[in-house]
């Protein structure tokens, strides 16, 4: 190769497109469609006694007022539980628009279709619905107590019960050295991306076809959930994610009502129907997730060993489990990080509320699993006057015993094996990155000058890439543009650039005559979608096999042509050319023409492959027996298992004396997903990551009261942080090839938020002297936990800080 | 989030504007920079019959400067002022405060009298116009009338501007000689609506503090000035008798403000911090006062 294109910190390619309003998403689709807007429940909990629409019904431009008696057939039923797990045994789904109970705030009791949005809503404003308030349950507490209950039929409000046990951690916990026992708390938080859900649906009466556009990170798995609920042929359904202005999760939950709604009014009414979420219905109509309350018991040796850890773990799924239980199983498998307890034992419980339902977040119950084991590994540090980085080295799985079996199942069904990783190098470059053992000095400084400042740090190991699969598709025309398809979707993440990368370092071309299309089940109806750090891992390598497949043929035909071996040619810069005598050579463009015989000329290049140009050998079949016609290649790949990403974060955070605001000086990172395809492109990955992770730790929190009103519904009260709030952050990468792929690689996507509040957390309270069990914590929780400390309701740390130079001031 | 329908009126002069409102009465909303009014229409907390929308209106764009104080009109964007050289040289304050008010595309369209008007008790403005003893220039059906702060602002949200009066400019004083002014506030998020606010001038002739105000953001229900005069006259700024009577200010600041907790902050919280943010605020007004004699 001349230019190394694989693993170079290119510029994205489709951002002059995204970034000069180039980009169409969903509501740049379909000016011509009906707009659909829906009366949602203003109730936690309510049996629905009546809807009125009366005085809806003569509003000018509206279409149809539709109610669940309304729905036919599967598009009344209950939508479906995708994941389906043997503890799942109360799952319970919504329907597409509520029967006769309502679980939660914003669940969809009647769609209106009207000309316009402003109309849709103007009738939306006019239905009354009566309801009979249902007593509601809110918060873990509330839903663990199971007084009352979200769903009749569903005691205790436990969706599901699992425990996985690793070892005997009840003798070895009695024969530990010593014990010590954390209560800990992650409040619920939101994917909240810029551009919210939505469907455009059209429904071709002559032919009897959908075509759908769904704002989705899977359209094969919403093609395939929209087939079915309306009965339809899979053949005469498509779907089609356009540009999708950010998903980190919500998106992969599917079929959402509206998917099911707004494609059943298309063909109803036979006309264009268009539903685009607002920011509201975003926060009060899709999901949400993180909230955790756990309770972990460790027993460890003198040195800080971890003998026995024993997890209890109480997951808010709010009022559904479309989803299965992805999320707890992740934290109950991903809560080891890097470490390898003597046994391990994990038990938690699914619970009901009513409340927005929960389905994976960028992270996706890792950064609850993150916190749980970090706060315990400062909490040991803590407990023996050890260096925090110390106590982690001493628990790490070693490089020499990867490939690593924790005996556990993973959320794909399949072992919990770590394929690679060095996490000591790792925590070596984030020590010497942050300058972990020169901040002693730093305290020392800021304390003389009345400052509090404290030092984090936070361990990971991520799960990416699970199966079961993605394909890859390439096709080259005779001008030499090569087409690339793979069916996962887009969400930002650089997917063009990435693919395009891998196909032109495999194949010896251009990036600039890549052009790669996502997420359409026209170009690949087999995938299954953009989530848990997937696509580059999967859809990369289905792309790189694909595109060797190509690359193999293309060679075959260009050695028969040019009358040499394959094994003497190379492609570079889209010619393919006689190694140490390029002249010999024919473009890839040309190869395309010979790849496909025609029989009619319809330009100069078509021409050449003719019947009658006389370049084919008359003895020959004009396509070999054991050929297709035109260079193209397909492949799929599908791994045994996911591959295991790792990151070390550290953080320096100060706490305003007085008014306990918090600030991040400083945040470091390392990171490790193998082989990396873009350098540019991950730390980009990263950064995004961090800042969600921000959000998490300092900021964001889902404040509903106890009627189960959410009362920040808004980016004015839900406090995403602002470019402003998200601090400079240092990365620094260690590249662990995975052995499990062609590429050597490990996904990227969720890895910056996982850590954050664990980060966060050991930082606040190395600056605070006392412990943080509460995430994420404000200005106004840490002024509250210091009057408490003050008032010896909570205690201090044995050391004030491994790292202390002196004692904080309280 | 779409608005109920509205009809939208454009007058092009004051005159043609208070004669529409006259006609809409309570039905009716004035538009300036809509920052405030137009997600509470898309979110349906509001629907007016009409929205009066001032934007085309004449000779309600000028930041005049006189020796008494800084004249605003009505259609004057927060990013004007907060620019303007000269009502900078002549009241700082304006800037110390208008740089917090939300964001920079926020300050491009929103209009200070208009978040006069709107009387936010998070608001900046208000608080400021209180501070600077301003006044409400207000048009009406009978003609022109002027509205002191302290007679403008009735409660939260609410003001004595009548559905049919329109307020054209406001005026706000400036200080006497040897004034140093500072503005501090704190929120969650770098522009959001502060937790707590702020605004300080301190005057000092001959060395030593002969006047001292205070005016306060988000932790009052309509604008009000505490006069730390009595604590702080008299004390040279940065002495021992200084320090000893900001003790006295966070007594006085304390006892002054009435905040109310949200899911952002307590009631509790909110005291402590407007008291510890006065205290850093007012050495910094004094500075200022210093620089300028």
């Amino acid at each position: 190769m001349t230019t190394q294109l694989f693993g170079a910190p290119i510029r994205r390619k489709e951002d002059p497109r995204l970034v000069t309003g180039g980009g169409r998403y969903l509501d740049d689709l379909g000016h011509d469609a009906l707009a659909a807007a829906f009366v949602r429940s203003p109730h936690a909990h309510a049996r629905i006694v009546d809807v009125d629409a009366s005085d809806a019904v003569d509003v000018e431009g509206v279409v149809g007022i539709y109610v669940h008696d309304d729905l036919p057939g599967r598009v009344g039923e209950p939508l479906p539980l995708l994941i389906p797990h043997p503890t799942l045994t109360h799952g319970r789904t919504g329907y597409a628009l509520a029967r006769d109970e309502v679980n939660h705030v914003g669940e969809p009791v009647v769609m209106v279709v009207a000309t316009d949005r402003y109309v849709a809503e103007d009738a939306c404003q006019r239905i009354r619905v009566s309801y009979e308030p249902l007593p509601v349950v809110v918060g873990i507490e509330a839903a663990r107590d199971g007084d009352l209950l979200v769903h009749d039929d569903v005691p205790g409000n436990v969706a599901a019960h699992m425990l996985q046990e690793v070892g005997d951690v009840a003798a070895a916990m009695a024969a530990a050295p010593r014990t010590l026992t954390l209560e800990l708390d992650i409040e619920r938080s939101a994917c909240t991306p810029m551009e919210g859900k939505g469907v455009y649906a059209r429904w071709d009466h002559e032919r009897g076809e959908l075509r759908m556009y769904s704002s989705t990170q899977t359209s094969t798995g919403v093609r395939a959930a929209v087939a079915a609920k309306l009965d339809l042929p899979l053949a005469k359904v498509e779907c089609i994610a356009p540009d999708v202005g950010g998903g980190f999760g919500v998106k992969i939950m599917h079929p959402w009502p509206e998917e099911v709604l707004v494609p059943w009014a298309a063909r109803l009414l036979d006309r264009p129907v268009k539903w685009v979420e607002d920011r509201r219905e975003h926060f009060i109509g899709s999901a949400h997730e993180r909230g955790q309350l756990q309770t972990v018991t460790v027993g460890f040796d003198d040195e800080g060993r971890v003998l026995a850890l024993d997890v209890k773990f109480w997951h808010d799924n709010g009022a559904y489990t479309p989803y299965g239980i992805i999320v707890p199983i992740i934290t109950s498998t991903q809560l080891l990080g890097p470490y390898k307890p003597g046994a391990y034992r994990c038990e938690f419980w699914s619970l009901y509320t009513n409340t927005v339902l929960v389905t994976p977040y960028r992270g996706a119950g890792r950064p609850q699993g993150c916190f749980a084991m970090e706060r315990t590994m400062d909490a040991i540090a803590d407990e023996l006057g050890l260096d925090r980085t110390e106590v982690r080295s001493r628990n790490f799985i070693l490089p020499s015993e990867m490939p690593y079996d924790h005996g556990l199942l993973f959320q794909d069904g399949r072992p919990l094996k770590y394929d690679s990783g060095d996490f000591p190098a790792s925590l070596a470059k984030l020590k010497d990155l942050v300058g972990w053992d020169d901040f002693a000095d730093y305290r020392a400084r800021a304390e003389a000058a009345g400052r509090k400042v404290g030092l984090g740090i936070g361990c990971y190991v991520e799960g990416t890439g699970v199966g079961p699969y993605e394909g890859g598709h390439i096709q080259i025309e005779t001008s030499g543009r090569v087409n690339v398809a793979t069916g996962l979707t887009s969400q930002g993440q650089g997917h063009e650039t990435v693919f395009a990368q891998i196909v032109a370092e495999e194949l010896g071309v251009r990036m600039e005559d890549v052009h790669v299309t996502t997420g359409d089940t026209r170009r690949m109806p087999y995938a299954v979608g953009t989530f848990a750090s997937r696509a580059a891992v999967m859809s990369g390598s289905a792309i790189a096999l694909a595109a060797r497949n190509v690359r193999a043929k293309a060679l075959r035909i260009a050695a028969d042509a040019l009358e040499v071996s394959p094994d003497d040619l190379e492609i570079v810069e889209g010619t393919v050319r006689v190694k140490g005598a390029p002249a010999t050579s024919m473009s890839l463009g040309t190869v395309s023409v010979l790849s496909n015989p025609l029989r009619y000329a319809f330009d100069d290049a078509a021409k050449a492959a003719t019947q009658f140009a006389g370049t084919f050998d008359p003895d020959k079949p004009p396509v070999a027996d054991d050929e297709e016609p035109g260079l193209e290649g397909r492949d799929f790949y599908s791994p045994t298992q996911a591959t295991f990403a790792n990151g070390m974060h550290a953080a320096v955070v100060e706490t305003d004396p007085v008014t306990a605001e918090i600030r991040i000086l400083r945040y470091c990172v390392i990171h490790d997903c193998g082989t990396m395809i873009n350098p540019m492109i991950v730390e980009g990955q990263v950064h995004g990551g961090v800042a969600q992770g921000v959000g998490g730790a300092l900021y964001e929190r889902m404040a509903y009261d106890e009627s189960g009103q959410l009362l920040n519904a808004s980016f004015m009260d839900f406090l995403m942080p602002y470019a402003s709030e998200v601090p400079t952050i240092e990365t620094d990468h260690l590249e662990t090839p995975s052995p499990l792929n062609p590429l050597g690689i490990k996904g990227a996507g969720e890895a910056g938020c996982i850590p954050v509040s664990a980060v966060i957390a050991s930082a606040i309270e190395d600056a605070e002297g006392f412990p943080i069990t509460r995430m994420p914590i404000s200005p106004n929780d840490l002024w509250e936990l210091r009057r408490r400390h003050a008032a010896g309701e909570v205690p201090s740390l044995h050391r004030l800080s491994s790292t202390s130079s002196k004692e904080p001031t309280a | 989030m779409k608005p109920a329908p509205f009809v939208h009126h454009a007058p092009v002069s004051v005159e043609e504007a208070v004669s529409v409102l006259g006609e809409v009465g309570h039905d009716g909303k004035v538009l300036a920079g809509g920052q405030s009014l137009i997600p509470i229409l898309n979110m349906r907390l509001a629907s007016p019959g009409h929205l009066v929308d001032i934007n085309r209106v004449t000779g309600l764009d000028s930041v005049e400067v006189t020796p008494e104080a800084v004249r605003v009109g009505a259609l004057v964007r927060h990013a004007g002022l907060e620019r303007s050289a000269e009502a900078y040289a002549a009241l700082p304050l304006l800037r110390q405060a208008l740089v917090n008010v939300a964001h920079p595309a926020i300050r491009n369209r929103g209009t200070t009298v208009g978040s006069i008007a709107h009387a936010d008790a998070a608001g900046e403005m208000p608080a400021i116009l209180a501070l600077t003893d301003g006044v409400v220039e207000v048009a009406g059906p009978s003609g022109s009338r002027e509205v002191a702060w302290s007679d403008f602002f009735l409660g939260a949200l609410e003001t004595s501007l009548a559905a049919e009066e329109l307020a054209v400019a406001v005026r706000f004083g400036r200080f006497p000689a040897g004034t140093g002014t500072a503005f501090t506030e704190a929120a969650r998020r770098h522009g959001d609506y502060a937790m707590a606010g702020v605004g300080v001038a301190v005057t000092v002739t001959d060395g030593v503090v002969s006047g001292a105000l205070a005016s306060f953001v988000s932790v009052t229900d309509v604008p009000s000035v505490l006069d730390l005069g009595p604590a702080l006259d008299g004390a040279e700024p940065g002495s021992g008798e200084w320090d000893a009577a900001l003790d006295t200010v966070a007594e006085a600041v304390r006892g002054h403000v009435e905040p109310e907790g949200d899911i952002h902050a307590s009631a509790d919280y909110r005291r402590m911090l407007v008291t510890e943010l006065t205290r850093r605020a007012l050495p910094r007004a004094a500075d200022r006062a210093g620089a300028d004699t």
